[in-house]
């Protein structure tokens, strides 16, 4: 692998680190598969393609992406608890939603982002090369990311989140509103979702109403890897663990699009089974592990 | 001395100006009409007499992967990239700053803001444009229903080559005196009823070159056949699965006028002067057969007008 790929492999997968944390919040926290940040993730990117097109400042387009992804997320929430619909039902219905809407957003199926403004510039213009420019900015970011969501998570709300995730009925009878908890936590995750988008498209381009195929599958991956490289031991050890285990994800892919065995190299065909290989091996690995020890 | 001399003459005669040239490309799905595209590249530097070792890459239709190929191809520092359709040249453009860059089968290279204008591009990104000749297929329609008054399409709103496509189809029905009825569809499952909410509303159903809908054409064919509607393609291939007729890009002869392109680059061109080049040729493919189904006549002038029928 070169150092291009490289560092690109680690771009993406800080951008999508945001993306990462939410999933975990929803996935193990709060214990509710949430298909929406398919729809969310291009959602945040033609949010802010679109506003930075009309000339709005990148970063207030980051807001505007996060707002944006919140209100989706907040639809499969209330979906799922004032209309009783199943979560992953839910999900899955704002996620076919959301690409009309993404349609509307854009008013085309792709919006150029070549040549416009973007987050990266102050950097570009201070001399740093794109491929030290890119990753160090989202790393940076999504490190305050990590940092604002363990401070959430140790709020009296956090608690009551990762309760609702735990055990619903006792925390009812503790008088919290799980209803709300879970309304405005899967809004955060699709906010965090559309950000991921949103800074994604400020560095590849575009955005693209076809961008968000596989999110989620990606998410999950991620922090399943993170969780079996890692640790989960804390709520801080395991969003690191998510964290990392979304570089080491896209690092993965690509040593294995540049991986040559004679004759034989991967393509991107084979990517599809190779994800499912990693998140199998990272699921089946800590049962190996133990089933050794115990010998 | 004598040997020595004949080696010397031998080492001599192999040709010193036969430098090697790296292409590499990134290409978003692998697809008959994309793969024959990119042959047609190849084939074209080789009858032309480059040395080219080549770096294939295929995004399989990720967004996400294509930008992770592009910085792949900064390490392997080739002398061009060719960005093959409009998410994988965006992706190039992006990242690749110092790299000429040839794309193809981008329908709006404008629009994707590839370049700044067809004729001035500016950067170091040129191209050709698979853009259909609307007009003409118009026209081709038109002269196997002369009575044609309403011209139905079917399309996924998701691709953006087909926008663009459709919003010239409008333009260019409504000089000719035509409407337009559009049915979208944003996966092939909906293609069957997308063709079915077309019956009665229009007479004849053009298919632009859209990914989704040609990749379930087979279904269009069906409900055309039943309903007697006649179905045209603006793709050569969708003529083998049942379509009328079409007049298209013959995408590998495409790729030869991309390849020649890419020569020139190699030979030292500045891409910022090379003008977006659309396709010289279209062919006209026909299935008589097919028409039979749907109700259409064909005439003597029509079959000998065709540049190959379908048996």
């Amino acid at each position: 692998m070169t150092f291009y790929a490289f560092m690109g492999a680690l771009e993406q997968g800080f951008a999508y680190g945001f993306l990462v944390l939410g999933v975990y919040l929803t996935f193990r926290v709060l214990d509710f598969p949430d298909l929406t940040v398919d729809g969310s993730l291009p959602l945040g990117a033609a949010v802010s393609a679109v506003a930075i097109s009309s000339g709005v400042d990148p970063w207030v387009s980051l807001l505007l992406a996060l707002g944006a992804g919140f209100l989706a997320g907040m639809v499969t929430g209330i979906l799922n608890t004032k209309f009783g619909i199943l979560h992953l039902l839910a999900s899955i219905l704002t996620m076919i939603a959301l690409y009309s809407i993404n349609l509307r957003v854009m008013g085309a199926p792709n919006v150029t982002l070549l040549g416009k403004p973007t987050v990266l510039d102050p950097l570009l213009n201070a001399g740093l090369g794109p491929f030290v420019a890119a990753p160090l900015l989202f790393g940076v970011l999504s490190c305050l990311g990590l940092l604002g969501l363990l401070w959430l998570l140790h709020t009296a709300y956090g608690l009551a989140i990762q309760a609702t995730g735990a055990n619903r009925q006792m925390i009812t009878s503790q008088g919290v509103n799980t209803d709300r908890v879970i309304i405005l936590t899967v809004g955060l995750s699709n906010g965090l979702a559309a950000l991921s988008g949103a800074l994604l498209c400020q560095s590849q381009g575009a955005a693209d109403v076809n961008m968000g195929i596989g999110t989620i599958v990606a998410g999950l991956a991620s922090v399943i890897v993170g969780e079996t490289l890692f640790g989960c031991r804390s709520v801080g050890r395991a969003l690191l663990a998510a964290l990392l285990g979304s570089a080491v994800y896209r690092l993965a892919i690509a040593l294995a699009l540049s991986l040559k065995l004679g004759s034989f190299s991967f393509t991107p065909s084979d990517l599809n089974l190779l994800t499912a290989l990693l998140v199998v091996g990272a699921l089946v690995l800590p049962q190996v592990r133990r089933k050794v020890l115990k010998r | 001395m004598k040997r020595l001399l004949v080696v010397v003459f031998l080492l001599l005669s192999v040709p010193a100006a036969a430098r090697s040239y790296t292409v590499s490309f990134n290409q978003i799905v692998e697809h008959p009409a994309l793969d024959a595209l990119r042959q047609g590249i190849k084939d074209e530097l080789k009858a032309e007499g480059f040395q080219v070792s080549y770096h294939d890459h295929i995004a399989q239709g990720s967004i996400a992967t294509a930008n992770l190929i592009a910085r792949q191809m900064l390490g392997e520092q080739p002398d061009v990239v060719v960005g093959i359709a409009t998410p994988t040249a965006q992706a190039c453009a992006q990242v690749i700053r110092t790299i000429p860059i040839v794309f193809a089968a981008v329908t709006d290279p404008v629009g994707a803001g590839l370049v700044t204008s067809l004729e001035k591009p500016g950067g170091h990104i040129t191209g050709t444009t698979d853009m259909s000749p609307v007009g003409r297929q118009i026209e081709l329609i038109q002269s196997f229903l002369p009575g044609v008054k309403t011209l139905g399409v079917i399309y996924n709103s998701g691709e953006a080559n087909s926008v663009t496509i459709v919003k010239a189809l409008k333009e260019e029905a409504a000089e000719r005196g035509l409407k337009v009825e559009e049915a979208t569809v944003s996966n092939s499952a909906g293609v069957t009823q997308a063709a079915k909410s077309l019956v009665g509303r229009a007479d004849a159903v053009y298919i632009p070159t859209d990914n989704t809908v040609v990749s379930a054409f087979e279904a269009i064919v069906k409900v055309g056949q039943q309903n007697r509607l006649p179905i045209f393609a603006a793709d050569t291939d969708s003529v083998k699965r049942g379509a009328i007729a079409a007049l298209a890009v013959d995408y590998y002869q495409m790729g030869r006028q991309t390849g020649e392109m890419v020569g020139r680059v190699l030979k030292g061109a500045d891409p910022a002067t090379m003008p977006v080049e659309t396709l010289r040729e279209f062919k006209i493919h026909l299935n008589p057969a097919s028409a039979e189904k749907m109700g259409l006549k064909i005439s003597d002038a029509q079959l000998k007008n065709a540049d190959k029928i379908v048996e």
